[in-house]
């Protein structure tokens, strides 16, 4: 437990060393160069009183409370934007300051309400702390002019803004600015007059994209939680990490008992520094919505009513099914999914149970549908499946190249730490087919913007790679280094075939070569170039071509191996990286170790008592092809929602109902769930012990708040499956089984509960070589001895446009909604985004007589949808675009089975289609109407709303 | 396992591997990881295809590859 109330030492830190001392009211302290005055004095114990600074933005010196008196020098410098200087002598308390304080506060109190009883901040207000530490006794001026009856606005779902209670500090809007990079707010009038203003508008209709910083940032209570107006101050907090994205941002919970109040960033959180988005900070109600299914239950058929059981009687049928299915059909008949949004320990423990219990490899995880291209890329090319860097090697980049990802959406609080460094001048390339925010925003602007036709991502980067090589700009020292020789040799021949010259790519690519050339030239020239990439990479069927691709041009340049470099895989969901580090592929025990290393399998043979199978397992689009075609007919789902997120949902389909046992755990009755035979349910993040591993390979804790609604943690549920199979596993406590992670891992040998909880979060590799973690890979060798360039041809996508498909649709996610939209459809996120939308370029619009907002139908080869247009010229001519929040407007009935060559991962980015107005729903959606009607029927009585 | 999606997955393994200039190497790339990456009922059905057609539909450093699989 923490204390509620957390240190502020009113300006930030200051990196370097310590070699400045100073003396404040007598007392010495050492601080390095650059350090405010404030700061100096609270690490020295001494608080300067204080209302305009606060240690998460720079100081501004806007409210002279923090007046002080510094021995030879005159007049009164606020402390906490002045420097400390060798020997300075400061005296914070003398009756003259004491006196200037006093007038400034009774200024401020004015003009401000006197309804402290009944406000919100009550006890956490700074303007009422500094009143009380400036002795502040009576308010000379009453009766003048005031803001104290401006109106309040509370459109925005989660925050009020009462402008009577504003000081006009403008911490908010500096926050806004320089953390979030939004610049939303502004400081509107001058002097008496001056109020703060979301762009002369609500806040929901403005810029605001809601993250909360400004709120965190307010001293008072005008910009204040809605929870936290409903429950009253926390008297607890509970460190944890965000279950929504791969950022991995760290939060302080506070609580009163177990109800949560809000949810604060942590200052200290390694992903984070202090900053959210508005997922993790405001989106946490799902975890206690009225959906959630908390009792156990079975049936025989899809079609049969649910039958609510008793923990034992659900375990004890779903073991007795697998027995039943593993004798009729086969040992392999048999599989699970594991959930990259549980916890690594549960990760651990349902592919555990694949490979002892079910006595298979047939395990596979979510990551086959994102990520998988990564993992095989980087481990061909570098020889380790994950990223190279942590976030914070951006601040040491000179210039990032974003392929495929739209962090302002997906990965916000990363985004706000790159639009930092692009502010202070960091040069930017995006390689997208849409014109994402970052390509131009609030003082950011791309200096080049590759938008290239939906499939054509390696004839890209190979190009890049030509354009480098055939100039003369390839680091070739690096690579004789580092890099094995015949390998580089060979790339260098086939890359500078004149066939991958950007000018021969860009009928393929749509990309100007002249844009190619400036481009390379940029990233090839600069100190530290580094890449983020996301799933606009993966997700093709060159997907780990272009991860190979990527991972050559980083080669080739020098790019690796120390901070502001490096190949940085933006991963998706929150646990993501540790699903696939905890040996969820079926060719992969953890730690990346194919299953056909008997020295491996030995490992895991003595230490789980059985005997682990030397073959891959199936992979998840293959189980769907061995259920269609009967030789697989049982699958234990953790946490995923195959049946919304997998492509050809037509098909996923047929494969659930070829199923004679499905077992979903799940918080709610999601679309799998509808073709499930039991049920056992899921405990969200808030009720459970684990860790989450971020996309910078960050291990966080993640720390229960409250008992799980159903009684078991997701982890528990395993193991009683297990046990009821007749292999028990004996854990405790999730700290045991990480002890046995840690064991059998040898990048994790190092990590342990008490080590987490001593350092707040570790990077893997941590072991031996490295006790405190591994912030950047690859320093002086490559995790596989020498990096290896590696072949990338660019082969042309088989989903081609036609007459009858002329378009190319591709897919994505937005910012206020997350995955299949399970979590974020159930809090008050739908205010921003009720419903997925088809993006389409005015011109392909108004061919067909498309108007903004209309209906219309979306075809592809294998199935046909109905949803609203939104006409924008984000998109290019020939492209269109949607996401997939929303089970019922079926993006995936749309998405084809063609998939990554390697790794089967859906090539969910490039779709032929047709688009045409439409009055009616597709017939699939009536299906789907029809379907969830019945399924929700079929819940037991009371539970219909579900 | 239907027959049609594991000669375009093994296709599209070969394509890759169409860029290696020495044969030999991409023959064992293909079947390497057919043999690391597909579980052996989709093998089976593979070979049994091969068996049944010839290798129909099969690009020739695929069926190739799928040899030195049964070698
Ligand atoms: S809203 Fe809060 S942070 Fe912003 S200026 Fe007013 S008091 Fe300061
Ligand atoms: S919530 Fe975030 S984006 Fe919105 S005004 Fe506040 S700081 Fe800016
Ligand atoms: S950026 Fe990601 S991890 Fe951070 S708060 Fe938002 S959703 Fe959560
Ligand atoms: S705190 Fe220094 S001027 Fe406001």
């Amino acid at each position: 437990m923490y204390s509620v109330k957390e240190p502020d030492h009113g300006t930030p830190a200051r990196q370097g060393e310590a070699t400045v001392t100073v003396t404040i009211d007598g007392h010495a302290v050492t601080v390095p160069p650059g350090t405010s005055v404030m700061r100096a004095a609270s690490l020295a114990g001494v608080q300067v009183p204080k209302l305009c600074a606060t240690d998460t933005l720079e100081a501004f010196g806007s409210c002279r409370l923090c007046l002080v008196e510094i021995e030879g020098r005159r007049g009164y410098p606020a402390s906490c934007t002045t420097t400390v200087a060798p020997g300075m002598k400061v005296r914070t308390q003398t009756p003259k300051l004491a006196q200037l304080r006093r007038g400034v506060m009774e200024l401020y109190i004015s003009d401000h309400p006197l309804d402290c009883l009944t406000c919100t901040a009550n006890g956490n207000c700074e303007l009422q702390e500094q009143a009380g530490v400036v002795g502040l006794r009576e308010v000379r001026y009453q009766g003048g002019a005031t803001h104290t009856d401006a109106a309040k606005d509370t459109s925005n779902p989660y925050f009020v803004f009462d402008p009577a209670k504003c000081i006009v500090c403008s911490r908010c809007v500096r926050a806004c600015e320089d953390l979030q990079g939004t610049f939303a707010l502004t400081v509107l009038g001058r002097g008496f007059d001056s109020v703060i203003s979301p762009g002369k508008t609500a806040f929901l209709s403005s810029e605001c994209v809601s993250c909360g910083a400004c709120v965190q940032a307010c001293p008072t209570a005008t910009l204040t939680e809605k929870s936290l107006v409903a429950h009253g101050q926390p008297d607890h907090v509970v460190k944890t990490t965000c279950a929504y994205c791969g950022v991995g941002c760290s939060f302080r919970a506070e609580l009163k008992g177990d109800q949560v109040v809000r949810m604060v960033p942590d200052k200290d959180g390694g992903a984070n520094h202090g900053h959210s988005c508005v997922k993790g900070r405001f989106a946490w109600g799902y975890a206690t919505h009225a959906d959630r299914i908390t009792t156990p239950m079975i049936r025989r058929s899809i079609h049969d009513p649910w039958q609510v059981v008793t923990w034992d009687e659900a375990i004890a049928h779903a073991a007795a099914e697998i027995r039943r299915i593993q004798a009729t059909y086969g040992r392999d008949a048999v599989g699970g999914i594991t959930s990259s949004r549980c916890t690594n320990e549960e990760t651990y423990l349902v592919q555990k149970l694949v490979r002892a219990a079910f006595g298979t490899n047939n395990v596979d995880t979510c990551a086959r549908v994102c990520h998988s291209p990564t993992g095989y890329g980087l481990k061909q090319t570098l020889g380790e499946s994950a990223g190279t860097q942590d976030f914070d090697s951006v601040d040491d980049a000179d210039c990032v190249v974003v392929i495929g990802a739209n962090p302002t959406d997906a990965h916000p609080v990363f985004a706000s730490h790159l639009k930092q460094r692009l502010r202070q001048g960091a040069k930017l390339i995006v390689i997208d087919p849409r014109v994402i925010d970052l390509v131009r925003g609030p003082h950011v602007e791309a200096a080049y913007h590759l938008q290239l036709r939906p499939g054509t991502n390696v004839a890209v980067i190979n190009a890049l790679a030509h354009v480098i090589v055939t100039e003369g700009l390839a680091k070739e020292d690096f690579v004789r280094a580092r890099c094995e020789g015949p390998a580089y040799e060979t790339w260098k021949a086939f890359i500078s075939d004149p066939r991958h010259a950007p000018e021969a790519m860009e009928a393929h690519t749509g990309v100007p070569a002249a844009a190619i050339r400036g481009a390379a030239r940029l990233y090839a020239s600069v100190p530290n170039g580094a890449i983020y990439y996301g799933l606009g990479v993966t997700e093709h069927s060159q997907g780990s071509t272009m991860v190979m691709g990527i991972a050559n041009l980083a080669m080739v340049t020098g790019n690796l191996g120390r901070r502001g470099v490096g190949v940085n895989p933006l991963r998706g969901q929150n646990n993501v990286q540790g699903s696939c580090d905890m040996g969820s592929f079926p060719h992969e025990l953890p730690g990346y170790r194919h299953v056909s290393d008997p020295a491996v399998r030995a490992l895991f043979d003595a230490a789980w008592g059985v005997t682990v199978q030397p073959e891959p397992g199936l992979r998840i689009p293959n189980m769907f092809d061995a259920a269609v075609d009967g030789s697989f007919k049982a699958l234990y789902v953790q946490g995923e929602d195959v049946a919304q997120s997998d492509p050809d949902t037509q098909h996923v389909a047929r494969a659930l109902e070829s199923l004679e046992c499905l077992i979903v755990q799940d918080l709610f009755l999601n679309e799998t769930a509808k073709y499930a035979h039991v049920f056992l349910p899921g405990a969200s993040f808030l009720e459970k012990d684990g860790t989450f591993t971020n996309a910078e390979r960050r291990i966080n804790r993640v720390r229960k708040v409250m008992e799980p609604k159903a009684g078991k943690a997701d982890w528990e549920a395993t193991c009683a499956l297990a046990a009821a199979l007749g292999y028990p596993m004996h854990y405790d406590h999730p700290s045991q089984i990480m002890d046995e992670i840690a064991r059998l891992t040898p990048t994790f040998t190092g990590v342990s509960y008490a080590k987490l909880d001593r350092l707040g979060s570790l990077q893997w590799p941590c072991n031996d070589a490295a006790p405190d973690g591994t912030p950047t890979m690859h320093v002086d060798r490559f995790v596989r001895g020498q990096g290896r360039f590696m072949l990338t041809e660019y082969v042309p996508t088989d989903e081609r446009t036609t007459r009858k498909f002329p378009l190319l649709l591709t897919t994505g996610r937005i910012l206020t909604q997350y995955n299949v939209g399970a979590q974020t459809r159930r809090t008050d996120n739908v205010a921003w985004h009720a419903e997925d939308r088809l993006e389409i370029h005015p011109a392909d619009a108004e061919l067909r007589g498309i108007a903004d907002g209309a209906t219309v139908e979306l075809e592809s080869r294998v199935g046909k949808t109905v949803l609203r247009a939104h006409v924008t010229e984000r998109i290019q001519p020939g492209v269109v675009y949607t996401t997939f929040h929303h089970p019922g407007s079926g993006a995936n009935v749309v998405t084809t089975d063609n998939s990554d060559w390697a790794t089967n991962c859906p090539e969910y980015k490039v779709t032929a289609v047709q688009v045409r107005p439409a009055t009616q729903p597709s017939e699939w959606q009536a299906r789907f109407h029809a379907q969830a009607a019945e399924q929700l029927g079929l819940l037991p009585r009371g539970r219909e709303e579900a | 396992m239907d027959a049609r999606k594991l000669v375009k997955m093994a296709n599209d393994i070969a394509r890759f591997f169409e860029a290696e200039p020495d044969r030999a190497a991409a023959v064992a790339g293909v079947a390497g990881h057919l043999q690391r990456f597909w579980e052996p009922r989709m093998r089976k059905a593979l070979l049994a295809h091969v068996e049944a057609t010839g290798g129909a539909d099969l690009r020739p450093l695929t069926l190739d590859a799928v040899q030195a699989l049964r070698g």
